[in-house]
């Protein structure tokens, strides 16, 4: 079966749709009472975080646009120090999409909001014309536990950076769906709460977390270089990329420093902590290949020391990247 | 030798100031991603060349494929990379986002030239006109690929080309500026037209050319070699990356060239007309030709716009007053060398320099 005009309606199509896919997936006591508006309590102060999701292809190896636009949203709320607890989304949907595929993005879905630790508590869906397209907007909120300050202006001289794993997985996993080349690179979709919760767990001051998305650890370095009036030098050695990663890169002359991941993150934080920090990502099941990759200076700008021992000064990505990624 | 006495051995030059010019786009990207200047004494110069073929192509190139892609019942095919150079109608990114006259232009990127053949044989009605730019290096794939058309009867494909070949410009740069101690010669032309098509240019003219690898170590002896000529008052072809180059170069490669084009006169954005630097389609294969000989005119660049001078290595990229000023950049840019990848202006913005 597939998606028509009339499943955008408001009427019996509408309510049919919401009824058999998005009733049976997300079960939940907010969600349950149909009601205008999901009525929430929260503790404290409050992160909020919105995304959209326009990935193309809908379905990779590691993962789905349903499991994406969870992460996606979950991990933005994790790198302020927040505990993700709800989420929204909106479904744009193209006429002609397949009501399966639709039924297992939101399958998906459920199934990463329950190991993430959200629930899904209000959504509305709409139907355009088009050609079986599907797009989805997620908005979370999550509660920030006392105590913790995290900022992309709180690094310092002396600070080390983490990275979680290995960089470029996701976008070389799309870049090779879309050009059709078999290979066994996935991507790294995933939900950050074990690296989080194994930093706070070991009692480490986390300063500043990123999630590495789109425009990659180069865009995201910059900025966090700008935002905290440092200078951050890089170790290009130590940054983690799987070699048949790489091997996809130079052949398509593309960095791993400018490619895009959808379950990467950096913690920056005190030197004095830089081995327990890092001892407690790698034993996240998320964080098993992560190194540390640098340190915060005075000064400003990023810069990377490379094998042969020179230093370059790098910049934000230019341009589009590789579009529709996530 | 270790790679640390090559370091060791260049960083502590301290002879006379020497020019090198890396020939190759590749090669400047590479310099700047290894932090090769670093690791050398300030006495040797590396300078860039034209060897970008988006960089050195004219105005009246992009205006013809955005004429093909407005055209009804054509699709034009690119590689990505020219789809922001400028033209006097706009850019190909410009025309595919906006409505001209209520007909959008129809253009896909190509990852490919053989996805032309796809194409044309799934609808036969539609004509694909591919963008074919490129050195030795891209020539032979879209020679095979029209051999293929031919075989298989496929006539709705066209190219427009501006296939170049490098060594008619290389003599054009030591006839008409003779301050370059030596030539870093591009690893991938390499592999396709061995080394001795530099035998001529390095007796004419009495300079170093290295075939060089795109790997930090490869430059850098590439570089060594070049400073080790000069002191010795030599002027040799020499292959560094024979791991990849063979000296007679890839025989089917330059069969299919010959095969399929012809030698002719080609516009050089900021060097002008070289005769027979360009590849035209010939004989069994004209029939493909979508109309690429005579493209020659360049827009009117701004005043201040150096353009001609960055690409011949007469100044670096942030010498031209656009560049210092900040009105020419990656995402507003006025010539090729800031749009494409391996522009030299475009690497020299991103690395900050």
């Amino acid at each position: 079966m597939k998606i028509t005009m009339a499943h955008g309606s408001g009427g019996k199509s509408s309510a049919r749709l919401m009824g058999d896919i998005f009733g049976k997936h997300f079960k939940n006591q907010v969600l349950d009472k149909m009601e205008d508006a999901a009525v929430l309590q929260v503790n404290g102060k409050i992160a909020c975080s919105t995304d959209s999701f326009v990935v193309t292809p809908l379905v990779f190896k590691g993962g789905d646009i349903g499991k994406l636009c969870v992460c996606g949203t979950v991990n933005d709320l994790l790198m302020m120090g927040a505990v993700p607890k709800y989420l929204t989304c909106g479904f744009i949907l193209e006429e002609g999409l397949d009501v399966d595929m639709l039924d297992s993005v939101v399958e998906s879905m459920a199934k990463q909001a329950g190991e993430a630790g959200v629930i899904i508590v209000a959504g509305d869906t709409k139907v355009v014309e088009g050609s079986g397209g599907m797009y989805i907007n997620t908005t979370g909120i999550g509660e920030i536990p006392a105590g913790r300050d995290v900022s992309s202006a709180n690094c310092e001289d002396g600070d080390v950076i983490i990275c979680s794993g290995h960089l470029g997985d996701h976008h070389a996993c799309i870049l090779s769906h879309r050009m059709e080349i078999e290979n066994n690179i996935q991507s790294d979709c995933a939900a950050l709460n074990d690296i989080v919760d194994a930093l706070y767990g070991a009692g480490i001051n986390v300063k500043t977390m990123r999630d590495v998305t789109r425009g990659g650890l180069g865009t995201v370095i910059n900025e966090i270089a700008e935002s905290s009036g440092v200078k951050i030098e890089l170790e290009e050695e130590a940054i983690p990329v799987n070699p048949e990663v790489r091997g996809f890169a130079d052949i398509l002359g593309l960095d791993p420093l400018y490619m895009g991941n959808e379950g990467k993150m950096i913690a920056v934080v005190p030197d004095e902590q830089a081995q327990a920090a890092l001892a407690a990502v790698r034993s996240a099941e998320h964080g098993v290949n992560a190194e540390i990759i640098g340190k915060v200076r005075t000064g400003e700008g990023a810069y990377i020391r490379t094998r042969l021992g020179a230093s370059r000064r790098f910049d934000v990505l230019y341009g589009e990247g590789l579009p529709r990624i996530c | 030798m270790e790679i640390r006495e090559v370091i060791d051995y260049l960083k502590s030059y301290d002879g006379r100031e020497l020019k090198l010019m890396e020939v190759c786009g590749t090669h400047t990207a590479a310099i700047f991603k290894n932090g090769i200047r670093e690791l050398i004494s300030p006495k040797i110069k590396l300078i860039s060349g034209p060897g970008c073929p988006v960089c050195v192509t004219p105005t009246a190139f992009i205006d013809k494929c955005v004429e093909y892609a407005r055209k009804p019942g054509c699709q034009l095919l690119t590689f990505g990379d020219m789809m922001k150079v400028p033209g006097t109608r706009g850019s190909l990114s410009e025309n595919k986002a906006e409505d001209n006259e209520g007909a959008k232009a129809d253009i896909a990127i190509m990852y490919s030239p053989f996805e032309a053949l796809e194409r044309a044989k799934e609808d036969p009605d539609t004509t694909y006109v591919v963008a074919a730019v490129g050195f030795e290096t891209t020539a032979p794939t879209y020679a095979l690929m029209l051999r293929q058309a031919r075989l298989q009867g496929i006539d709705n494909i066209r190219l427009v080309t501006a296939l170049k070949t490098a060594i008619p410009a290389l003599d054009w740069i030591c006839a008409n500026q003779n301050d370059i101690d030596g030539f870093i010669c591009p690893g991938h032309v390499s592999v396709i037209t061995g080394v001795h098509v530099y035998d001529g240019p390095a007796e004419k003219y009495g300079r170093p050319f290295v075939v060089s690898g795109f790997e930090a170590e490869h430059i850098l002896a590439a570089i060594y070699r070049i400073v080790k000529q000069v002191e010795a008052g030599q002027g040799c072809v020499e292959n560094m990356y024979p791991n990849a180059v063979r000296d007679e170069g890839n025989a089917k490669a330059m069969a299919a060239i010959n095969e399929v084009y012809e030698a002719g006169p080609a516009m050089w954005r900021g060097l002008g007309v070289i005769e027979g630097s360009g590849l035209y389609l010939k004989g069994e294969y004209a029939v493909y030709d979508g109309g690429s000989r005579g493209l020659d005119s360049d827009m009117e660049l701004p005043e201040a716009c150096r353009c001609g001078a960055v690409i011949t290595g007469k100044i670096n990229p942030d010498q031209c007053p656009m560049f210092a000023a900040g009105s020419c950049t990656p995402m507003d840019p006025f010539g090729p060398c800031m749009v494409s990848s391996e522009g030299s202006c475009g690497i020299w913005y991103r690395n900050k320099h």
